[in-house]
Formats: C-alpha cells, structure tokens, sequence
C-alpha cells in the first residue's frame, strides 16, 4: 500500500498539446490559492508544485488513496477544467515510479530540450517554496536532496548537457572556439529580427563584450541597442565600419546580399591578426558566399548552424539510456530509504492505472 | 630498487610514461571524453623526472652536457620540451597540449632509443672544455625544445582552423583550444625560441670570433639558416604578412626542417666519434 502514498500527478509536454497546458497553468496567485486548497484537503500530508512552461506537477505523500482523486478534482475545478479532460492527458504515477519520474525531471531528461538545465533551478525553487511554506516535511525533503544529488551526478557523469542545442548558443560557442573568451569581442548585429536578438542575448548571458546594432529602420536599431544595452549605427555604415567588429550576427531581411566579399576582404586586411566570424542567421543569405575562402575568415549560416545543433541534440539523446539507467539505481535506493517511513492509507479506495 | 639502474634504462622508463599518456589520451579522444589533463601532467612529470635522472647519469658518465650523438640530442631536444611543458604549458591551461607534449616526448625518445647505431659512438670533447660553449650548445638544443612545444602549438592550429573551415567541430575537435589562445600561445614560443636560438649564437660567436679555424662551416651554415628562418617568420607574424593557418605550417615545416639538418650537424662536428661508454648508473 505504500507505493500510493508517494505520487505525482499532473501534465506534460509528452502528452498535453500547449493549448491544453495554457489552460492548465498557473500564475504565482492561483498557485498560491492552490497550494493552500492542497493543505485544506488533510488527506496529503506534504507536497510541492512544480509549474513550468512544458509541465504542471503536484508531487505529493498521502495518507489516504483518495487524495489524489482530491488533488485532481480540487486543480480541475480551479482551472475550469472538464475532469474527464485532464485524465485524458494527465500523468499520473505513484510510489518508485514517480520517484524514478523527478529524478529525470531535475536531471532535464524528461525536458522537451533534452539535458536542459534550467529545469533542475526550477525544481530547486519550487522545493525552496514548498519548503518555506511549511508544505515538506521528512519525506519530500529527503526526496528532494536526494534528487538533486541525483540530477548533479548525471549532469556531471554523461554528456546530457553537452553542446547547445539552440541555434543561438551554437553561434556563440562557435565564437569561442575562435575568440576563447568573449569578453573583448566587439559583436556587430545587423538586422533587428528576432533571431538576431536572441542571438545577441546570448552572446549577452556568456559575457561578451561590446554589441552595435544596425538595422535598415535606424530607430528599430537604437530601440533594440537600448534593450540590449548596446548601441546603435546607421545601416549604410555596415561595410566601411566591418573592420572595428569581430562577430557579425546577420539576420536582415534584405533580398540580396549586405556583406559583399570585397567588404570583408577590406575588413580582414585591416586587422589581420584577428579572425572575423560571420553567422549569417538569415534568408536569403546576408553574406557573399565567397567570404568563406578569405583567410582567417569563418562563415556560418543557419543550415551551418541547425546541423550542429541537430547533431548536439542527438549525441545527447544517445546518453538518455545510460543517464536513465543511472537514475534509475538512484531512484530504487532512495525508494528503499523511504517506503519503510510512508504513512500507510488510512483506508483503501481504486487508485488509478500507474501512468494514464 | 630503482638505485641500480642505467642512464639507458631510466630514459626507456620516461619513454614508457609519455608513451603512456599517449595511449591514454588516445583512448579518450576515441572515446570522445575529456581527458583528465591531472592524470596527463603526472604521467608526463613522472616521466620527465626519470628522463632526467637518464640525462644526469649519461652527464656525469661523459664529463658535461649530453650532447655527444644523435642519441643525447633527440634526448635533449625531447626533455627540453617537456621541461617547457611542464614550466609553462600547463600554466597555459590548453586542453589537448598535454596529450600532444606526450606524443612528441615519445616518438622523440622511443625513437632514439631504437635506433642503437645512435648511440653506439659519441664525440668526446664537444666543447673543448670551455663551459661558454657548452652553454652555447644547451641553449641551442633548449631552443629547439621551445621550437618542438611550438609545432605542437602550431599543429593544434592547424586542426583548429581546419575543423572550422570544414565545419566538422564533434569528435575529438570539440577539445581544441580556441584560435586566438593557440595563436598567442605560438607567438610567445616562436618569440621565446628565436630569444634563446639568438643568445646561442651570440655566445657561439663570441668563441668563434677568437678561434675561427675551429670554426665548422656546415654546422654553422645549417644553423645560421634555421635562425635565420625562425627570426623572419617572427618578422612576418608581427608584421601581420604570417598569419593563422600559414603562420602555423610555417612553425611545422621549419621544426621538422630543425629535426632534419640535426643530421648533418652532428655529422659534420669535428672531434672524432668514439664508442660510446658503458650504460652508467647515476650517483
């Protein structure tokens, strides 16, 4: 009986399309009113709330087999959301699965970015919330701890983060396995499009150095520079000015070509010491595909840039079995620690299929 | 246990290490894992320490600097590198260099040990018993040493640039340094080789300049030559005309041209050569 005392239930992005999860998500308020509904119940003794954008989890320690019917019909009900609906979509799983599940959850291989490490943050505060909130106790603590332990050994002991897996962190790795440090680069941002920003807030969160932005629209150029906390150049400069940067980052939506090779040969006889990285993130092509044979010039476009990431994404797919069978030894050792310490039902009830 | 051994012995020890952290670092680039550059640079230390116990012994046996046939100058040439690896090349944090510095200290040292011809005759009094000129030769030998650490520099380069061009980052690539560090790396051994080659020659001709019948014509052009070659590359790499992946063939062709005129240098020395002497035991 103690394998329900221990349950997570909730939705994901395996099985819940966004537009369901939209509906199922929480702001900070309902999660509080949630939380508080939970503790109102008596029937879950500890639990905690994971909210995510690919994901809505209670993790929880019954001590009655109805509480997760409770759980369900309480969230439903605040959410609007058709009982029958959720089960159609829900995850539901109890006693070392549900273990086995939060374990690859912190250690980002349930993600739907494989061995991403954002999630395992967004673990650690939603267990620093519950916890605050007087929502944990000896079983859920432990759990946790345990976990994160967990999450940290894998990361460190496979290549699940290994390599980026968005185009925009590809480039700026590319830019260091060129510049080594980004801190002295000078990045020119031709273009103001979205995937140019998030580009140069990438390059941004590894630090690098000082960011223009140039775009046809001068004013959408200063608008985006104040954003990113860089400045701004007029458009027709781009050519005569390529030499004082680095790293371009092109993504305008030019028709032809912005950057002819005659312009980046100019630019590299200036400063040859230093090598000049093109990342054309545009189509059709900003750059001349001729700049890619000058001499200590490198050229990437998007498809330069997918593939990588493509490949990235695959080499750590093929570290999900050993980081699975990892965290599975972790998750039955942790569950022979607790089991013994779960509060046995107080009295039976049907208890649902383990992953509906 | 190990206080009976020969110079000989000591060296096969050294070679064994760097051959080991070969095969060690080998293993993990086919793996495709990060190598524990810890684990490299005590394997390479150990080695380095039974090298010089060899090189001691070999000096105490013959009165001076090893330097006396092809034997003693591969020898040297491979434990001034690694000396340089160990003194500066792991401040430089370069992934990838150990496992290189490994490589080269083995094929250096195995090398010469397998060639017996190498060492079964050595020159006696190289240095006619004045300590300029064997400082004159150490210098030169070190300066080759600096010169080694620089091809293996230069040849990262090399990978570097090709795998960036090419777009093929994976594998073994991904644990290249990047282009700026190997490139600032090369300058500041291509600088330090042509200081030192320089002060060999100074000191060399300071001798020759009293005595200049002793003087060897052949070693003196071969060696002039490669000084020459090393001093222009610098000129051209600070003058911005040697850059990045020809700068880096640069460094490659005139190390392995370094390796090739050893040959008739040591050839064309004048004292005769003589049986080498028995294995010695260091005291």
């Amino acid at each position: 009986m103690s394998q329900e005392a221990f349950f997570v239930l909730g939705a994901t992005h395996h099985t819940t399309p966004l537009a369901v999860r939209e509906r199922l998500s929480l702001d900070a308020d309902a999660a509080t009113r949630f939380a508080r509904q939970l503790s109102e119940l008596g029937t879950v003794r500890e639990f905690t709330l994971l909210n995510t954008c690919n994901r809505i989890e209670f993790y929880g320690v019954a001590s009655d087999p109805a509480a997760v019917a409770q759980v369900q019909a309480a969230f439903c009900a605040q959410q609007n959301v058709d009982p029958a609906e959720f089960e159609r979509f829900r995850l539901h799983l109890r006693g070392p699965a549900a273990l086995h599940h939060l374990l690859e959850v912190a250690a980002g291989v349930d993600s739907q970015m494989v061995g991403e490490t954002e999630i395992f943050g967004q673990v650690k505060d939603a267990y620093a919330l519950a916890q605050s909130r007087g929502h944990t106790g000896p079983i859920l603590n432990r759990v946790f701890q345990k976990t994160f332990q967990a999450a940290k050994h894998v990361r460190s002991h496979t290549a699940i983060t290994e390599g980026h897996v968005s185009v925009a962190n590809v480039a700026v790795d590319l830019a260091q396995t060129i510049f080594g440090e980004l801190g002295s680069t000078r990045i020119l941002l031709l273009g103001a499009g979205d995937i140019g920003e998030k580009t140069a807030k990438a390059f941004r969160s590894r630090d690098a150095g000082s960011l223009t932005v140039a775009s046809r629209r001068l004013e959408r150029a200063m608008e985006l520079a104040t954003a990113l906390g860089a400045s701004a150049m007029p458009f027709e400069q781009r050519e005569s000015r390529l030499a004082e940067f680095d790293i371009v980052v092109c993504s305008t939506s030019a028709p032809g070509t912005v950057v002819s090779r005659d312009a980046a040969k100019a630019a590299i006889q200036k400063r040859p010491a230093r090598p000049l990285f093109f990342i054309d993130l545009a189509l059709p092509r900003d750059v001349d595909a001729g700049v890619a044979h000058l001499q200590n010039v490198f050229l990437y476009n998007l498809d330069d840039l997918a593939k990588i990431a493509d490949e990235n994404r695959a080499a750590r797919e093929a570290e999900l079995a050993k980081c699975r069978a990892l965290l599975a030894e972790r998750a039955e050792a942790l569950w022979k620690q607790i089991e013994p310490r779960l509060p046995a039902p107080s009295h039976g009830g049907a208890v649902p299929s383990p992953r509906a | 246990m190990f206080a009976g051994l020969h110079d000989r012995t000591w060296i096969w020890i050294a070679a064994a290490c760097y051959l080991a952290g070969l095969i060690l670092g080998t293993i993990s680039l086919l793996r495709g894992t990060r190598q524990s550059n810890a684990a490299i640079n005590v394997i390479i230390a150990f080695g380095y320490l039974c090298h010089l116990l060899g090189l001691y012994a070999r000096g105490q046996a013959v009165g001076g600097c090893p330097l006396g046939n092809m034997f003693e100058i591969f020898q040297f040439t491979a434990w001034s590198a690694t000396t340089l690896y160990l003194v500066l090349g792991v401040t430089f944090r370069l992934s990838l260099l150990g496992y290189f510095t490994s490589c080269l200290a083995a094929v250096l040292t195995v090398t010469s040990l397998a060639i017996p011809a190498w060492d079964a005759t050595r020159r006696v009094q190289i240095f006619g018993g004045n300590p300029w000129i064997e400082l004159h030769a150490s210098l030169a030998l070190f300066s080759y040493g600096v010169f080694a650490l620089l091809a293996l520099t230069a040849l990262m380069l090399v990978l570097r640039h090709h795998s960036l061009k090419s777009k093929h980052l994976g594998g073994w690539f991904s644990f290249l340094p990047s282009i700026l560090e190997l490139d600032h790396i090369s300058l500041r051994l291509l600088i330090a080789g042509v200081i030192l080659m320089t002060a060999s020659l100074i000191g060399g001709a300071v001798y020759w300049f009293r005595d200049f019948d002793t003087v060897n014509l052949t070693k003196l052009l071969f060696t002039v030559a490669l000084w020459l070659a090393y001093a222009v590359a610098l000129a051209l790499r600070l003058g911005g005309q040697l850059l990045a992946k020809r700068f880096a063939w640069t460094c490659l062709v005139l190390f392995a041209a370094a390796l090739v005129s050893l040959g008739p240098v040591d050839a064309s020395r004048n004292p005769p050569a003589l049986p080498a002497p028995d294995h010695v035991v260091p005291r």
